[in-house]
């Protein structure tokens, strides 16, 4: 009787497909990898929320690795998001907010209301350097490394789990 | 009974009218040249909205479309090419935002994996019966060969035999 083991290859195929079509079900199909990554942080020129007569540009992110978040007053999720952020500045992460599609007097009332974690604040009233950065929702975090790219991007909430999961892991990686 | 809805009948059917006109008035995205118009509708159309899955940024009233919508209008009026902003918005959202994908190695293996399957599948097959066909046709070994032989001479002159018997 010949071998005939090759008659199993069909089955390890299916098995294979299936499990990789099994764990696609399971991902959040509205979670996927920036178009960003790898790449350096769009240019901009904004003002502080802090000093309307302030101009920032990118060069602002060089040197150390730094945690961007994309906040709105507007938005509820980023009101649960700030006491994660204060925990990461404990921690000793460099953090710069960009406030996204809001007015001066909201964004300042928002920092004053839930604490202010950001080294600094680029105000974003018209979303620009948001649609540059391709944010379709608030909050969004980037971890960009001293030479000024993008090396991880957070769609969505940071959980407290996340903190000490997901971002300082992150954080290290790209000292 | 019938003052009020009636009222309100003229108040919703103004407010209507006063929608209508907004949209009609907007500038940004109403072009007087048909070809840019033509280009900007199908660009809306075969772009789709990063936060509402299933949708084209023309369709969609999430506030993300309409940066979308409004970055297409803008890039048409100074003139970029359909592929210069289909370009710009891959990169920042990536190719999640085209509805109909770019040919690429990966695109192409997705499109292709299957004929690839099937073809692989019918040669296997083709493989199968050939090799059948040979074992059906070399399936006697020289023994089992020099044994059928005998027993077809013996058969042979047992006919013989019964022939001449009649």
């Amino acid at each position: 009787m010949k071998k005939r083991y090759w008659l199993f290859v069909p089955l390890l195929i299916f098995v294979v497909l299936a499990v990789l079509l099994w764990q696609g079900l399971g991902r959040d199909p509205s979670s996927r990898e920036s178009a960003l990554l790898e790449k350096p942080f769009p240019a901009f020129s904004l003002t502080t929320l802090e000093d309307p007569d302030k101009k920032v540009d990118a060069s602002l992110l060089e040197g150390q690795v730094t945690l961007i978040n994309v906040w709105g007053e507007w938005c509820p999720t980023c009101k649960r998001e700030m006491p994660q952020l204060l925990a990461l500045k404990a921690r000793g992460v460099h953090l710069v907010g960009v406030d996204y599609k809001d007015t001066r007097d909201r964004g300042r009332a928002f920092l004053n209301e839930f604490g202010n974690p950001f080294a600094l604040t680029v105000f974003d009233p018209e979303g620009s350097l948001g649609f540059d950065l391709g944010v379709y929702g608030a909050p969004e975090s980037f971890i960009v490394d001293a030479q000024g790219n993008i090396r991880y991007h957070h769609t969505g909430y940071i959980t407290p789990e996340d903190v000490e999961g997901v971002i300082l892991p992150e954080i290290q990686r790209w000292q | 009974m019938a003052v009020i809805p009636r009222a309100l009948m003229a108040l919703l059917v103004a407010a209507l009218l006063m929608l209508t006109g907004t949209a009609g008035a907007d500038d940004l995205h109403h072009f007087d040249d048909p070809a840019l118009q033509a280009r900007y509708d199908g660009l809306t159309a075969s772009l789709r909205c990063p936060k509402c899955q299933n949708q084209a940024i023309g369709d969609s009233g999430s506030p993300i479309a309409g940066d979308m919508r409004t970055y297409v209008a803008r890039a048409l009026r100074r003139g970029d090419s359909d592929e210069d902003i289909r370009q710009a918005m891959v990169d920042r959202f990536g190719d999640y935002v085209l509805y109909r994908p770019r040919l690429e190695w990966r695109t192409i293996a997705l499109w292709a994996g299957p004929g690839v399957v099937v073809l692989l599948g019918v040669a296997a097959i083709a493989a199968l019966i050939r090799s059948r066909r040979l074992e059906r046709a070399q399936a006697l070994n020289s023994d089992e060969r020099q044994r059928l032989e005998t027993l077809l001479s013996r058969h042979e002159r047992s006919n013989h035999q019964d022939r001449s018997q009649q």
